[in-house]
């Protein structure tokens, strides 16, 4: 049951107030086996079907690390410009949970893996500093499934059905600094931080990072302080929040009812909220008569983690180009204005254009056509454009079609629809429907000839040096050629008759 | 002579000479399980046919001319904290009452692809929390000296079974005296092996930074036999040693003391130490000086602090470690009515499947380990910690090994201290220190206390690793006291 | 009075036992005679010493990513209390995740 908040419009509120936000991201690592055991960490496979005693928490079983859990938390501690700790441990986290076989959690408190890095967010036209706090790895929980409730939901649940195939696998928590200063951009910043620390994390091969299946997960904390004031606000968490569009929003409503509790006198309840993908609100979680006392301390069946400086160094080598260096790098390569970047970036085109250059067009088709043509096929379908069912080399080899003269832009538009509907390759259609461009000059003479002969007037006023009069004559031309002629060669072809 | 009145050692040779098959010794020792056990009450659980059947097995082995080890037919009892498949696993608490782990821990899957014969699984106190059986769920053992008085404990079954000559040896875990202690009151051998030199993995946790799985026999040989065959490291567990096995064997043989330099606690005696004790163990010190041991006072000024220092670490990571019994997955589930929500369920199971001393550690592991409370108790027990083994460092820079007394008393009667947690935990007094600092030590008879004729132990204790120091003292002492008692200690047990 | 019957109570909900007033009222003093005695390592002047918690010194103790035969949903869900669809039925779970 959510109760009907009072909401101060998004506005209004940002006249009076400044956000404060800090996101705290769960990246599930794909590591082929889990945290402390060896089970497989397959995604979608039937109910404890992959576990054992150590991920069961059976009474005598005991953890040992995964080392790659360890050299891909590294690769994302170095990437966010942290420093890798040179001695750390483990530690256990004590609640009771049954999605939990042991009631308590290996991950890490006071020596966390790495700490103290930087993430560069671009944000439209902007780059905003986030500040990484932290990085840690920890064992994922299990999954329950409620029954007997209305939604599947806990509430009203009758009782719940755990499997445990996810518990144990490795998840890394990477927290940021809080992020002050972003004013109303507070909502865009979340959301634009999200963004590139998913692609960044896909990049260095460490995960899927797919907010839909979990692999990403994100809580957001917002808080107010009044404008000018220099004194931050109470802070709430909004968990739940499972797609980039919903950390936005999230960030978004909690400003607005924060705004409307501080407006009306009272005072922000530091509590944990879950957010609403249906209509776009948090409501409060179970209210805890205290804060959780976790009593963490140092994991005694695990030694501690020094990791050799010559080790950190090779991963550190080995990390791959960072998105953003990418980005620049493609930018100064295609001759792109910033403008021109970001409408790349905002169409969700870039990796879609790199590819189709990768594969042989030029980087001015290949935006040519993504974000005209497939873009508006996207729109209309009302999909992404990485859905289409068009490859970036089907695309490249469109655009030598044409620029080979063997397609006009019409002819190529026909070819793009056939592949799209699922009629083959641009080759095979093309030869299936005998798509080129007519190019027989013979041909392509007698077609002139021929439109000359049916409109004397129009010839007539050509001849008298009214060139711009051709365009009906060329029309003319295009129909009788079936639209296979090339424009430009047939408007040349009749000029030269009519001079 | 009896086939229950060898040693393992002797049984080991007459085996291998083929002098009497596995499954006559196995058979021998069930028989004397039946005959006696209902009264010593050692076992939980006597696995006959399994036992039958893997001396069958290596009957047969041995018949093809296979090379088989020393242990192969050789009884062996198992403390029920230790998962072994096909048999239940209770670790002496109603909340796992008739858990059969799906699984087996390695020091056992060792023994019996070793030839061992398990021939049981043994009480003791609940989750290894206490120094009597008295602690156990189903009912304490009894130690066969005078089957009124506790066997010690937390390994107390073990311990019994070896001395009522139900099994010539047996494992059991030691974490703040639960070897040494048991052995000490029953006049037999038992070994706390080097922290990380035996394999903790499907041995059910108490307070994993201390928890040590070790041997019992009635000899010096038979359980430096048994701590070779089940040491060594293990990748399935992180705080596992990978170091070779001290060669415990060929120091048990070689029982040489002439030249080691001997340090005795200065610490370690006192008030509170029973004057019997005491002399036997001013006795034992004489005795190896005679020996050609150079002997010395040290002092090991922190150890009067090993005891709060323990009872605050131990009941903090078992307060973790227990947590995970919980009535969702395994073991005992009360209340589930359907009215009821899984927390209320969780705590009703609790409540009624662990026993007085389990719940009173909880609690105090909750409590040492809450914030505001943490640096003051679990904190600083941490740092005492450091500063025992300093001592132990600073003293194993002037002797070799040192000694005390196991255990400040002889056998109390049962019931004595049961509700007494204070005077019970006097008894690891002792132990304690050892498995704060992780390293090594022995418990062999030295003789019975004149005031009531009960078992004495002496204890020595090596630097880790130094695990072959210990079997060589001992076994120097034990083969003096055999000579000068005119055959074994154990002979003259009375209880049964 | 180092630890009240109230705290013990406290306490013993946080660990999840339910212990009736009888007990509480058994334990809760033997409890207070415990701390009380261990409180006694604060006697023990350790400025600048460095906590122990693992004995052996062994640091970076790892295994390879390599797959290992997982127990099998039988041997899994054998001892639970209850099953259901091939999975852990539980009572019903208070709270948000």
């Amino acid at each position: 049951m959510t109760t009907l908040e009072t909401l101060v419009p998004f506005a209004e509120a940002m006249e009076r107030y400044e956000p404060v936000i800090g996101l705290e991201t769960h990246v599930e690592l794909g590591t082929r086996t889990k945290m402390f055991c060896g089970c497989i960490t397959t995604f979608g496979a039937e109910p404890n079907s992959q576990v054992c005693p150590v991920c069961l928490g059976l009474p005598g079983s005991l953890p040992v690390i995964n080392r790659n859990a360890i050299e891909y938390t590294i690769r994302i501690g170095l990437a966010l410009n942290c420093t890798i700790a040179s001695w750390c441990r483990f530690a256990r986290k004590n609640y009771f949970y049954p999605d939990m076989p042991k009631n308590f959690q290996i991950s890490q408190y006071d020596e966390p893996l790495c700490i103290e890095g930087w993430l560069d967010v671009p944000v439209g036209d902007q780059v905003v500093r986030v500040g990484i706090e932290r990085v840690h790895l920890e064992e994922d929980t299990g999954k329950s499934l409620h029954v007997g409730g209305a939604t599947g939901r806990i509430h009203g649940a009758e009782y719940s059905l755990v499997d445990y195939n996810r518990a144990g696998i490795p998840l890394v928590e990477i927290v940021t600094k809080p992020v002050a200063g972003t004013g109303a951009e507070a909502p865009e910043v979340a959301r634009a931080y999200v963004t590139e620390l998913r692609d960044l994390v896909r990049s260095l091969g460490v995960s899927d990072v797919r907010m839909e299946e979990g692999s990403l997960r994100c809580d957001v904390n917002t808080s107010l302080s009044s404008r000018g004031s220099g004194v931050w606000g109470t802070r709430t968490e909004t968990k739940n929040v499972n797609s980039l569009r919903s950390v936005e929003r999230a960030v978004r409503f909690e400003i607005q009812r924060q705004a409307a509790v501080l407006d009306a006198g009272g005072r922000i309840i530091q509590e944990t909220r879950h957010f609403h993908e249906e209509s776009a609100t948090t409501t409060p979680g179970r209210s805890k008569e205290e804060a959780q006392d976790y009593r963490y301390f140092p994991e005694p069946d695990l030694v501690p983690l020094a990791p050799a400086h010559e080790w950190v160094e090779e991963i550190r080598a080995a990390l791959p180009e960072p998105p953003s260096a990418r980005r620049a790098r493609l930018q100064a390569e295609w001759e792109l204005s910033d403008l021109d970047m970001a409408a790349l970036a905002n169409a969700g085109a870039l990796d879609l254009v790199a590819d189709t250059v990768a594969a042989g067009a030029s980087p001015a088709d290949a935006r040519k056509w993504w974000l005209g043509e497939l873009a508006r096929r996207a729109n209309e379908a009302d999909t992404e454009l990485a859905s289409l069912a068009i490859t970036p080399a089907q695309v490249a080899r469109v655009a030598a079609l044409v620029a080979a003269g063997t397609l006009n832009d019409r002819l190529a538009r026909e070819v793009i629809d056939a592949v799209l509907s699922g009629d083959g390759d641009p080759d095979q259609v093309v030869a299936a429907r005998d798509l080129a461009v007519v190019s027989d000059e013979g041909a392509l003479a007698a077609a002139v000839d021929a439109a000359i002969a049916a409109n004397p007037d129009v010839a007539a006023r050509v001849r008298e040096g009214k060139t711009a009069a051709v365009g009906p004559l060329v029309g003319a031309v295009m129909k009788a050629t079936g639209g296979k002629a090339d424009a430009a060669r047939v408007r040349q072809l009749l000029l030269e008759r009519l001079s | 002579m009896e086939l229950t009145r060898m040693t393992a050692a002797e049984l080991s040779a007459a085996l291998a000479a083929r002098e009497v098959s596995a499954t006559e010794v196995t058979r021998a020792h069930l028989d004397r399980i039946a005959a006696v056990d209902d009264r010593v009450h050692a076992f939980l659980h006597v696995a006959a046919n399994s036992a039958l059947a893997a001396a069958a097995d290596v009957d047969a082995r041995r018949a093809e001319g296979e090379p088989l080890g020393p242990l192969a037919g050789v009884p062996v009892a198992v403390k029920d904290l230790f998962a072994t498949v096909g048999m239940p696993t209770t670790c002496g608490s109603r909340i796992l009452e008739g858990w059969h782990p799906p699984y087996e821990s390695t020091i056992t899957r060792r023994l019996r692809q070793a030839g061992a014969v398990i021939v049981g699984k043994t009480n003791m106190d609940e989750f290894a929390m206490g120094s009597s059986t008295e602690n156990s769920a189903f009912g304490p053992s009894r130690n066969p000296w005078d089957l009124d008085k506790i066997p010690g404990g937390s390994s107390g079954g073990s311990s019994a079974a070896v001395a009522a000559f139900e099994a010539p040896l047996a494992i059991g875990t030691d974490t703040g005296g639960s070897i040494r202690q048991p052995a000490s009151v029953c006049g037999i051998v038992g070994t706390k092996p080097t922290y990380g030199g035996s394999s903790r993995y499907g041995v059910v946790a108490f307070a994993s930074s201390l928890d040590t799985p070790g041997p019992f026999g009635r000899t010096v040989l038979d359980a430096a036999l048994l701590h070779e065959a089940m040491s060594g490291y293990d990748p399935c567990d992180s705080t596992s040693i990978d170091a070779p096995v001290p060669q415990v064997v060929a120091a048990a043989r070689e029982a040489d003391v002439g030249g080691m330099r001997i340090g005795v606690v200065t610490e370690l005696s006192g008030e509170g130490y029973q004057p019997g004790v005491l002399a036997r163990f001013a006795e034992a010190v004489e005795m190896l000086e005679s020996l050609g041991a150079k002997v010395t006072e040290v002092s090991c000024p922190h150890f009067r602090y090993a005891l709060p220092a323990y009872y605050l670490i131990a009941p903090s990571e078992c307060s973790s470690n227990l947590a995970r019994f919980d009535a969702m997955r395994y073991g005992l589930r009360v209340g589930d009515d359907g009215t009821r929500d899984a927390e209320e369920v969780m705590a009703l199971t609790r409540e009624a499947g662990f026993g007085a001393e389990v719940k009173r550690r909880i609690i105090l592991g909750t409590y040492a380990l809450s914030s505001g409370y943490y640096d003051a108790y679990y904190g600083k027990a941490q740092q005492v910690r450091t500063l025992i083994i300093r001592d132990f460092d600073a003293a194993f820079g002037q002797v070799d090994v040192l000694v005390s007394p196991a255990t400040p008393t002889t056998a109390f009667g049962i019931g004595e201290r049961a509700d007494d947690p204070m005077a019970m935990y006097l008894a690891d007094l002792c132990t304690i220190p050892s498995d704060l600092a992780g390293n090594a030590a022995i418990s062999v008879p030295c003789g019975l206390a004149a005031e009531d004729g009960l078992p004495v132990g002496l204890q020595v204790m090596a630097p880790a690793l130094a695990d072959d120091r210990l079997y060589r003292v001992a076994a120097a002492a034990e083969a003096a006291f055999t000579d000068r008692w005119g055959g074994p200690l154990l002979a003259r047990a009375k209880g049964l | 009075m180092s630890i009240t019957r109230d705290e013990v109570a406290h306490l013993a909900r946080l660990a999840r036992i339910a212990l009736p007033d009888a007990e509480l009222d058994h334990l809760a003093p033997q409890l207070d005679q415990i701390i009380t005695a261990v409180a006694q390592v604060q006697e023990v002047a350790a400025e600048g010493i460095p906590p122990t918690s693992h004995a052996t010194g062994l640091t970076n103790v790892f295994r390879d990513d390599v797959p290992v035969p997982c127990l099998g949903t039988d041997a899994a869900l054998d001892q639970a209390p209850a099953v259901e669809q091939q999975r852990f039925r539980v009572p019903r779970i208070l709270g948000e995740e």
